[in-house]
C-alpha cells in the first residue's frame, strides 16, 4: 500500500471562528477521490488547512502523511514532503516568470534531498518543462511569462495542472480547479489530471460542481456539509448529487443531529 | 543589520581656515590641485570662480525645499580632509566586464594613485576620448574648454561649487560626430578610506550621430569608524541624433556622505538611456536632471536602489521637456531594509510650447522591515497644453499570499521573498541591457537580504 494523507477529526478556525468541526478522510497514492459540497460548508478551508495556510488554525485534530503529523509544519515542507495544493485563485506574481519559478521549487526539492545538490541543469529542465507543457497544450511561450499574471481563468488552471505535473507530489488537492472555465479549457485541464492520475498520485477533487467529474472519474465521493464529512461513497454518490441535489443529505444530516 | 556606532575620527587637517560652511579646505588648496594637474589659466580661474561661489553658497539645511528630506547637520565637517585615502586596494569584482563579454576600455581612478586602464587602444585611432583628468587637460584641454560646465552649473549648489573648485579626479568622454563605439566604457573612481573629503566629475559629449555605452562607477569599502565624503559633478551632452547609455553604480561605503549634482541634455532626436544603481553610501543626495532641448528628443531615467541599516538614500529627479514631440519615461525601484529610509522627489516639467510631449514617471517602494521608510513624492509643472504626462508613486510590504503560494510549491520562505523582491526589480532589470549589470544587481540584492 502506497503513502496515504489521513485526516483525522480536524476541527479549524479562522479568525477565531470554528469551520471545520471534525473531518476525516483518508486519501491513498493512486486513489482519485471526489469532495462535494454546497458553497460555503468548509472543503476550500480543508485545502488551504492541509496545505498550511498561516490563516487557518488547526485547534484539534491531525492530519498525517508519511508518518508525520503536518499540523506545525510550514507550507514549504508539506510540498516538499510530496503534497500540492492546485490553487482555486493562484495569486499572480509580477515580474517572476513561470519557468524560472518553477525551476526555483524544482531545485529547492533537490536541495531538501541532498544539501550538496547544484540544481538541474538548465537544458534538462527546459526540455522536461516543454514535454509537460505539450501534454497540457500550451505554447512554450508560456513559459516565459510571469507567473499568473494577466492569465485567463483557464491559463491559471492550466498552469496550476503544470505546477501539479513538475513537481511531481504523490498526494494533490484540486480545489474548485473546474471553476470557472470553459468547457474546451475544463476538458484539457480533466485530461491532464487524468494523464497525471494514476499509481503515484493520489487526487482530491474539491468541486461543488458535477460537472469535472463527467471527464475525471473518482472511485470515492464524499460530501462535506457544514464543516464536516458526512457521507462517503462511490461514484453512484456523485451521480446521485446529480440527480437529487443536496436537499436530502441535509435533511439525513438534520435527523443524525436531532438523533444525537 | 544592526545599525553601526559612528564615531568622528579627527582630522589631520588642524588649519584654523575654513570654508563659511566649516570645511577645512582653502583657498590654497583650490591653487595647488589645479597646479598639480597642469592646469590652464582659464580653468584655475574656473576653478576660483567657483570657490569664490563655496564662500557665498550656504550649507543646506532642511529648511531649503530640495534638502527638506535630507539633513546633512551630522556631518562632520571640520573633521573631512583633503587628500588621498585609504590603504585598501581596488576591488577587483570592480574591474570585471559589466556590459558585454568583451573587455572593454577600463579606467580605474584611485585618488592620490595614478589612474588604471585597460583595453581601449583603438579607441584612440577613432578619436574617441576615454580618459582621466590630468590626461584631458594635458591632450584635450579645448573639448574642456567647449563642454565644461555646459550642463551643470559650478554655482548651482554648494556641493557642486565644492566639486568644481576641487575634483582632482574625473572621467571624460567624448565621442566625435558619427562614431559609433561598440565596445563599451568602463569607468571606477575607488576611494577608500575616512576623514577624508573626494570631488569628482564626469564630463561625456556624445556628437552627433554618435554612440556609446559608458558604464561610471563610484565605491568603497565600508570604514569601522569615521566619515568620508563625496561630492561629484556628472555632465552628459547628447548631441543630434546620437545615443548615450549611461549606467551609473553607487556603492560607497556606508560611512560616505554621497552628493552628486548630475545633468544631461540631449539634443534633437537624440537618445539617452540613463541608469542608476545605488547601495552604497550613509547619506545620499542625488540631483538628476533630464533636459530634453530638441525636437523629438528621447530619455530613459531607470533607477534601482536598496537600503539598509541607517542608511538614507535621496534622489531628486528632474525631466525637463524643453522641445515639442520630446519624450521621457522614469522608472525608479528601491527596497528598504532594517532602519534605512528613502526620498525621491521628481519632476516633470513641460515648457511653454513643448507640445506633443510625452512625459512618465514611476516610483515604486517596497518596504522589508516595519521601520524603514520611503517617501514618494511626484510631481508635475506642465505649461503646454497638448501634452501626455502620468506619474505614479507606490510605498508597499511583502505581501502573505505570494508568499504562501511561492512556499506551498517547496521554497522556503527566504528563498520565497527573495523571489517576490527579484520579481519587483524585475521591470528595472529589464530594462538594463548587460547581463554583467544584472547580475551585480542580483548581488546586491544579495547582500542587502543576508
Amino acid at each position: 500500500m502506497g503513502t496515504a494523507l489521513e485526516v483525522r477529526d480536524l476541527h479549524v478556525s479562522v479568525e477565531g471562528k470554528p469551520i471545520l468541526k471534525g473531518v476525516n478522510l483518508v486519501v491513498r497514492q493512486g486513489e482519485v477521490h471526489a469532495l462535494m459540497g454546497p458553497n460555503g460548508t468548509g472543503k476550500s478551508t480543508l485545502a488551504n488547512t492541509l496545505m498550511g495556510h498561516p490563516n487557518y488554525e488547526v485547534t484539534h485534530g491531525e492530519i498525517l502523511f508519511k508518518g508525520k503529523d503536518l499540523v506545525g509544519m510550514g507550507p514549504d515542507e508539506r510540498s516538499r514532503l510530496g503534497l500540492f495544493l492546485a490553487f482555486q485563485y493562484p495569486v499572480a506574481i509580477p515580474g517572476v516568470s513561470l519557468a524560472n519559478f518553477l525551476r526555483a521549487a524544482l531545485n529547492a526539492r533537490r536541495r531538501a534531498s541532498d544539501s550538496t545538490d547544484k540544481g538541474m541543469p538548465i537544458p534538462e529542465f527546459r526540455k522536461l518543462l516543454k514535454q509537460k507543457m505539450d501534454v497540457l497544450k500550451m505554447p512554450h511561450e508560456f513559459a516565459g511569462r510571469y507567473l499568473n499574471e494577466g492569465f485567463s481563468g483557464g491559463e491559471k488552471k492550466r498552469a496550476e495542472i503544470l505546477q501539479l505535473a513538475t513537481l511531481e507530489p504523490e498526494i494533490a488537492v484540486l480545489d474548485e480547479t473546474d471553476s470557472g472555465l470553459d468547457i474546451d479549457a475544463l476538458r484539457i485541464v480533466a485530461s491532464g489530471v487524468n494523464d497525471l492520475a494514476g499509481p503515484e498520485l493520489g487526487v482530491l477533487i474539491i468541486t461543488h460542481y458535477q460537472r469535472i467529474l463527467n471527464y475525471v472519474k473518482p472511485q470515492f465521493v464524499h460530501i462535506m456539509l457544514g464543516g464536516r464529512v458526512v457521507e462517503s461513497g462511490g461514484p453512484e454518490l456523485a451521480e446521485h448529487l446529480e440527480e437529487h441535489g443536496y436537499d436530502w443529505i441535509r435533511e439525513k444530516v438534520g435527523e443524525t443531529v436531532a438523533e444525537a | 543589520m544592526s545599525p553601526r556606532t559612528v564615531t568622528a575620527r579627527s582630522s589631520t587637517a588642524t588649519a584654523a581656515a575654513a570654508t563659511e560652511a566649516g570645511f577645512p579646505f582653502r583657498l590654497e588648496d583650490v591653487r595647488a590641485r589645479s597646479a598639480a594637474l597642469g592646469e590652464p589659466a582659464w580653468l584655475l580661474e574656473r576653478r576660483l570662480q567657483a570657490w569664490a561661489a563655496t564662500e557665498r553658497l550656504p550649507f543646506p539645511t532642511v529648511k531649503d525645499e530640495a534638502w527638506r528630506r535630507t539633513d546633512l547637520h551630522a556631518m562632520p565637517r571640520p573633521s573631512l580632509a583633503l587628500g588621498s585615502g585609504g590603504p585598501q586596494a581596488i576591488d577587483r569584482e570592480l574591474l570585471q566586464p559589466l556590459a558585454g563579454e568583451l573587455h572593454g576600455a577600463l579606467l580605474a581612478l584611485t585618488p592620490g594613485q595614478e589612474p588604471v586602464r585597460e583595453g581601449g587602444r583603438d579607441l584612440a585611432r577613432r578619436d574617441v576620448i576615454f580618459t582621466d583628468w590630468a590626461t584631458a587637460v594635458r591632450e584635450h584641454p579645448e573639448i574642456l574648454e567647449r563642454w565644461l560646465g555646459k550642463a551643470v552649473a559650478d554655482d548651482e549648489g554648494l556641493f557642486a561649487a565644492l566639486a568644481a573648485s576641487l575634483a582632482s579626479d574625473g572621467v571624460v568622454v567624448h565621442v566625435p560626430a558619427g562614431v559609433r563605439v561598440a565596445q563599451p566604457l568602463h569607468s571606477v573612481l575607488w576611494a577608500p578610506g575616512s576623514g577624508r573629503a573626494f570631488f569628482s566629475r564626469v564630463l561625456v559629449v556624445v556628437e552627433e550621430g554618435a554612440s556609446v555605452t559608458f558604464v561610471h562607477e563610484t565605491a568603497s569599502p565600508t570604514e569601522a569608524a569615521g566619515h568620508a565624503l563625496h561630492a561629484g559633478i556628472v555632465e552628459l551632452v547628447v548631441g543630434a541624433g546620437a545615443q548615450l547609455t549611461f549606467v551609473e553604480l553607487q556603492t560607497w561605503g556606508q560611512h560616505v556622505w554621497n552628493i552628486t549634482h548630475e545633468r544631461s541634455t540631449v539634443a534633437r532626436d537624440g537618445k539617452l538611456d540613463w541608469i542608476f544603481g545605488a547601495v552604497g553610501s550613509q547619506v545620499t543626495k542625488n540631483f538628476s536632471e533630464l533636459s530634453l532641448a530638441g525636437q523629438g528628443a528621447t530619455g530613459r531615467m531607470s533607477g534601482f536602489y536598496f537600503a539598509d541599516g541607517i542608511q538614507h538614500l535621496d534622489h531628486d529627479t528632474q525631466q525637463n521637456h524643453l522641445a515639442p514631440s520630446t519624450t521621457s519615461d522614469l522608472l525608479f525601484k528601491g527596497a528598504l531594509v532594517d532602519r534605512s529610509r528613502s526620498v525621491w522627489q521628481g519632476m516633470i516639467y513641460v515648457a511653454p510650447g513643448a507640445q506633443k510631449t510625452d512625459g512618465y514617471q514611476a516610483n515604486r517602494n517596497l518596504l522589508l522591515s516595519t521601520q524603514a521608510r520611503a517617501d514618494s513624492i511626484p510631481g508635475l509643472e506642465i505649461l503646454a497644453d497638448d501634452v501626455r504626462c502620468t506619474h505614479g508613486a507606490t510605498v508597499g510590504q511583502l505581501e502573505e499570499e505570494p508568499i504562501y503560494y511561492l512556499m506551498s510549491r517547496g521554497l522556503p520562505r527566504k528563498e520565497a521573498e527573495r523571489i517576490v523582491i527579484d520579481g519587483f526589480f524585475s521591470p528595472i532589470m529589464e530594462r538594463i541591457p548587460y547581463e554583467g549589470v544584472r547580475a551585480r544587481f542580483l548581488r546586491m540584492i544579495e547582500a542587502k537580504l543576508e
